[in-house]
């Protein structure tokens, strides 16, 4: 195991950057708004509530930028995915599991029809899935230009199931204990974070699909079959998307749409600052957990500092994204130096 | 058995006789649009063998490999494999591998992110409980490693180790798959002597284990190292199987060429060698460029070839490329007829008169969907600059030009150049550079991959040019072709510039004392 | 030139072809699409606001022509730009108010700002692509998400106004002409870069750096200056267009300039029979290409498609257009016309 030690290269340090970066942001918050609470572990918590959704379609975006692809659909799919759960059970009376399952499956679908055609069709996968985010968007306004907001009392009692923790609670003024909790829904996220790992770590399609995004030709001649792993690893990150988008719906309880525009950005974002390569064959799903943590920090500063408009942290996002890719390609480069 | 079949041979019956063939191909055709790429064919490999399959470009060699593993069909013949009484028909690679036939290719087929030993592993990994049982992984890779004298460790990247370590994990990884027959497939293209030693050795140990070894090269010091049967084809034509020492080199190489080398020995005209040196064309003082060539003087003549030799990834193609600011030098200071020159790219060479073909025809040198016209004037329209294009009409008239000086064999000046052979393609980048009326001429390996007749004219081609005032700077892995070219050498080994040589110490043992150096 | 022109009258037939599909279709959807008549001393009729309305996309997919070819991606950023573009002109033209009648500042300045900024954008993912090497979509990306914040930041998250009817002549029509003032700028803008591609050696230039940039780096070309180039063109094509599109509705919307339009001109340059992997091209073709995205909008805005459903089937007409451009397909295609003649075989014999 001492072997391993050494093993820090430029990617765990990539890893290591990101980590440092939320610990400090975190503990700057906790300076800057101690008054208002930022330090209680109810609003650290609250990172992962209000970015379960996202934690869990980050970890499909880390999938396929694993092997080398990407998906800007993902946005458009969570919206549409609200938006049938709102239409399914508000205008055609479904139940909440049904409407859930049926969610799902579309999400499984979707991921099938991009992942053969990048896999199958060779089309590059940012024109796939473009032309995916403006059909799932198109979709979305198909089904309804109107807000529906739901009122499903199942669904309403996911979304409003408080879980308790034993710890971190405290007494307030009025000597009340005030107890931590957290929603269902972040269970559901932190399950599928460990699933996925294993299944990255652990099982010959977690493994190709490293292979692959580490040289495609290669992973050709082992006798790798190519063409299915990606579109397995499409699908498996169709389904993460719908899941993510069923988790943001507990959220929001509603389906518009213009809902979580621009979202593809904060997973690429997240995944990418989590160390995750653009150019494939390395990434952690851990780091992107990490990734979501940071930008649900910014999101919690802009709150907290109350002037700010919320536009600053879909750039303050960018300009991260931008400066995380700029160290990437400064990684690249020196290695590229190095070899020679 | 259809032995008695009247067309095959004697020695072909001698073969099915023996007892300890692996593999037999038979009487194997194959045609591509317009080329008989292989007419009757056949290839018998024996167990514990290292069988070489030798040939000149468009001998067939590659498209006989590619016929075994699965990558192209075949029109006609049997391929039979020990252990099986039926013909096999490989419709992939993989196929190919589950009949036991691996291949290890020139370009190292390794996922350089994953570990070693996934490397080894991937795809069969050994599982506990449907997981993946890294620990179990790790100590088998370790084994199998030691089992071949590889000592390394396992768990690191395979993007950190060198080339000839790779090559061996992509040899050592076949092996594990249990093949019976490993083609080799030019591995020692870019490996240096120690690292061709090294794999020799495993080549060694495997054959000892049984192994079938086809052994693709086009080195011939290292077929009669490391073989021991030589298959030699030409024209899509099998020539004949020949025990390695029943068979002299000069015979291979005349079987290989199907005539002799005398049409090459006459180009070089007698009495060169009294000429006096012109003027310094090309002076480098103390360039290098970190990492690839050390700091080096070289002056350049004006109307001689000067060679560039030395082993590969001794710092030829570096030198060269850090005159023409292909890497741009890092130190030191280049001189043009006595003028100093800033080289920041390419362009500023050519504008000082240089001209770089590269070593690498596909990848740096052609520019594919473009036209032969569009081919040949790119750089002189780069050196005159976007705003003053050439005329359609001077277009034309320097294409065919260059389309009639050089021989090339193209259907219309506007044939898109990826359509043209690899000799032809050459000749149009020699043509590009023509037309910018270089004073320095850089030929970076002009002659790799292509058939023997262009390789004369092009050699005919550099004398002439030099006759004509032109420096010219030569590189190539072949001596002989060296020797005959060139007027002067430059020795590199281990990324510095060691060495000249002139004219009158221009022999192959020279030479190749002076690759390897002194102290041995 | 017998060849020559056999060789672009075969490229430009499929873009062509596509075009005549659409406008019969445009046709069969509303009868009276060739009807030309005049309102306001200015022509008037379905084709005619094709012509007009396509002014964008026609300009945007000739800058993105010229990124596809170079650097083998698509610059998404460019209905982005727009917006920023046109908040820039807007709000400085407005002097920071909401909405005004009369200029605060010279609006010739304010668009010659805005095209500046819009340039600047360009060079920002000129940088990024050619420079830094990232990938084209996800360097673009960036201005994608981030740029219609900044728009919004910039118009502080109001519509504003410029309710100047000079100010929509660019946009409209300028008195006393009866043609669409775009049209002309449509024009201008196309035959000034086709000169450019074709009397300079710009054209090769793009092309051999999209084919192959290592060996056009060799034979002298500046690689990444030529790819910094175009996504600053790219830019400089998206502040016009962002611009027309600010004057038609006289104000800067950070949230529906150049809406989904990038999609429009990605299409326009597919349709034009361009490989989006890059490489030869054909600016002819692109422009045939955006009029048959127009057509079909304004067809299916004729069929009361609305505007935020219209995503839905131009991303099918992507996803057809591509497949159909993938070697792949026809592969597919020829093995199981294999498969099915030999089972033929098989059921014969």
């Amino acid at each position: 195991m001492k072997k391993e030690g050494r093993k820090l290269d430029g990617n765990s340090f990539l890893l290591v950057i990101t980590i440092a970066l939320f610990v400090v942001m975190y503990i700057i918050g906790i300076v800057l708004f101690k008054d208002q609470g930022f330090a209680k572990t109810q609003n650290f918590l609250n990172l992962f509530i209000s970015n379960a959704g996202l934690i869990v379609i980050a970890v499909g975006m880390t999938i396929v930028m694993i092997t080398g692809g990407i998906d800007i659909s993902v946005g458009s799919v969570v919206a549409m995915v609200c938006m049938i759960l709102a239409w399914t059970m508000e205008t055609a009376g479904w139940g909440a599991i049904q409407a859930t399952i049926f969610v799902l499956v579309i999400g499984v679908v979707f991921g099938f029809v991009q992942g053969w055609l990048v896999a199958y069709l060779k089309i590059q996968p940012f024109i796939v899935t473009l032309a995916g985010m403006f059909f799932a968007r198109g979709m979305t306004a198909v089904i309804s230009k109107e807000m529906i907001s739901i009122k499903n009392e199942m669904f309403l009692s996911w979304a409003q199931c408080k879980i308790y923790l034993p710890f971190g609670g405290y007494t307030n003024k009025k000597g009340m204990l005030i107890k931590p909790y957290i929603y269902p829904s972040v269970i559901i996220a932190i399950v599928v974070l460990i699933v996925i790992f294993i299944v990255l770590k652990y099982t010959k399609f977690g493994r190709s699909i490293y292979a692959i995004g580490g040289n495609e030709q290669s992973a050709l001649m082992m006798g790798l079959n190519v063409k299915r792993t990606k579109l397995k690893a499409y699908v498996l990150e169709g389904f993460l998307a719908s899941l993510g988008g069923f988790l943001f719906c507990l959220n929001t309880c509603s389906g518009f749409v213009e809902q979580a525009k621009g979202l593809e950005m904060d997973a690429i974002a997240s995944s990418v600052i989590g160390g995750t390569l653009l150019t494939g064959g390395v990434g952690n799903v851990f780091g992107s957990l990490f990734g979501v943590l940071i930008k649900g920090t910014i999101e919690a500063f802009i709150t907290f500092q109350g002037t700010l408009s919320s536009w600053w942290t879909r750039i303050t996002i960018a300009a991260m994204l931008c400066f995380f890719i700029v160290l990437q390609s400064i990684f690249a480069a020196a290695k590229e130096k190095n070899k020679k | 058995m259809r032995l008695s079949l009247p067309h095959l041979s004697l020695w072909k019956e001698r073969c099915f006789m023996e007892q300890d063939v692996v593999l037999t191909m038979r009487n194997i055709s194959k045609n591509f649009p317009g080329v008989k790429a292989l007419q009757n064919v056949d290839f018998t490999l024996r167990k514990g063998e290292i069988h070489a399959l030798m040939g000149e470009n468009g001998a067939g060699k590659s498209t006989l490999i590619k016929v075994l593993t699965g990558v192209e069909e075949f029109e006609s013949g049997e391929i039979m494999i020990d252990g099986k009484n039926t013909a096999i028909i490989n419709r992939s690679p993989q196929e190919a591998q589950s009949n036991g036939i691996s291949t290890v290719y020139q370009e190292v087929n390794l996922c350089p992110n994953l570990s070693v030993a996934e490397n080894l592993y991937i795809g069969r990994e050994p599982k506990k409980g449907g997981m993946i049982d890294w620990r179990t992984m790790k100590k088998k890779s370790r084994e199998l490693l030691e089992g071949l004298d590889i000592h390394i460790d396992v768990s690191v990247a395979v993007e950190n180790y060198s080339i000839a370590i790779q090559q061996m994990l992509a040899i050592a990884r076949a092996v594990d798959m249990s093949a019976k027959v490993l083609i080799l497939d030019e591995p020692t293209s870019s490996l240096d002597d120690g690292e061709v030693e090294k794999l020799f050795t495993l080549m060694n140990r495997l054959k000892a284990q049984g192994v079938g070894i086809i052994f693709v090269t086009h080195f011939l010091e290292q077929v009669y190292a490391v073989c021991d049967r030589i298959t030699v084809l030409r024209n899509g034509t099998l020539v004949g199987e020949y025990k390695v020492e029943e068979l002299p080199r000069v015979q291979l190489v005349a079987k290989m060429m199907g005539k002799d080398f005398d049409d090459l020995a006459a180009i070089k005209k007698e009495g060169a060698s009294d000429k006096t040196k012109g003027d310094v064309v090309i002076s480098a003082k103390k360039l290098g460029h970190k990492g690839t060539i050390k700091p080096f003087d070289l002056d350049i003549h004006k109307g001689e070839v000067i060679g560039l030799t030395g082993l590969l990834g001794s710092g030829r193609s570096e030198l060269a490329r850090s005159i023409y600011g292909a890497d741009k030098p890092d130190t030191g200071e280049l001189f043009v007829k006595g003028q100093k020159l800033l080289v920041g790219a390419p362009l500023d060479a050519m504008m000082a008169g240089m001209a770089y073909l590269p070593e690498n025809r596909k990848e740096e040198g052609i520019i594919a969907d473009l036209s032969v016209r569009e081919n040949i004037i790119i750089a002189l329209q780069a050196k005159r600059g976007m705003f003053h294009l050439l005329s359609k009409k001077e277009q034309e008239e320097f294409t065919d030009k260059y389309i009639d000086i050089l021989q090339i064999k193209t259907a219309d000046r506007e044939t898109p150049i990826k359509q043209l052979s690899g000799g032809n393609q050459q000749k149009v980048i020699l043509g590009r550079w023509l037309l910018t009326e270089p004073d320095f001429l850089i030929l970076d390996e002009p002659t790799r991959g292509i058939d023997i007749g262009t390789k004369t004219e092009i050699q005919k081609l550099v004398l002439q040019l030099a006759e004509q005032g032109m420096a010219v700077m030569f590189i190539s892995s072949e001596i002989e072709e060296m020797i005959r070219t060139c007027s002067r050498m430059a020795v590199l080994r281990d990324g510095s510039k060691v060495g000249e040589l002139e004219e009158s110490e221009l022999h192959q043992n020279s030479i190749m004392k002076a690759i390897a150096g002194g102290g041995n | 030139m017998e060849n020559i022109k056999k060789l672009t009258s075969k490229r430009l037939f499929m873009p062509i072809f596509c075009l005549a599909v659409m406008l019969v279709a445009a046709v069969i959807a509303s009868p009276d699409f060739f009807k030309i008549g005049v309102q306001n001393g200015v022509l008037y009729g379905r084709i005619i606001d094709v012509i007009n309305r396509g002014s964008e996309v026609v300009i945007l997919a000739v800058g993105m022509t010229l990124v596809v070819s170079a650097s083998a991606g698509t610059d998404i950023s460019v209905g982005a730009v727009m917006a920023v573009v046109a908040a820039i002109a807007c709000s400085f033209t407005a002097g920071g108010q909401q909405s005004v009648n009369e200029y605060i500042n010279n609006p010739i300045l304010g668009a010659l700002l805005g095209i500046l900024v819009g340039v600047l954008c360009g060079c920002f993912n000129g940088f990024l692509v050619a420079k830094l090497k990232i990938q084209p979509m996800v360097a673009t990306l960036i201005l994608f998400t981030a740029g219609r914040g900044i728009a919004q930041l910039l118009t502080n998250g109001q519509i504003t106004y410029v309710r100047v009817e000079s100010y929509k002549m660019l946009g409209a029509s300028i008195p006393g002409v009866p043609i669409p003032t775009s049209i002309f700028v449509t024009i201008i803008m196309v035959v000034l870069t086709m000169l450019l591609l074709k009397k300079t050696a710009m054209g090769l230039y793009i092309e051999s750096v999209g084919i192959n940039s290592r060996a056009a780096r060799l034979v002298g070309l500046k690689s990444t200056m030529i790819i910094f180039m175009v996504y600053a063109f790219s830019g400089f094509c998206a502040s016009i267009a962002g611009l027309i599109n600010s004057s038609r509705i006289y104000s800067a919307d950070a949230n529906n300039i150049g809406l989904n339009l990038e999609l429009d001109a990605i299409l326009a340059v597919a349709l034009g029979g361009n490989s989006l992997a890059g490489g030869k091209f054909s600016l002819l073709g692109s422009v045939i290409g955006a009029y048959t995205i127009q057509t079909l909008t304004t067809t299916l805005y004729a069929v009361s498609v609305s505007s935020d459903q219209i995503p839905v089937y131009k991303a099918i007409v992507v996803v057809i257009i591509v497949s159909l451009q993938s070697p792949e397909l026809g592969k597919m295609i020829r093995r199981l016309k294999a498969k099915s003649s030999a089972q033929a075989g098989k059921g014969a014999a």
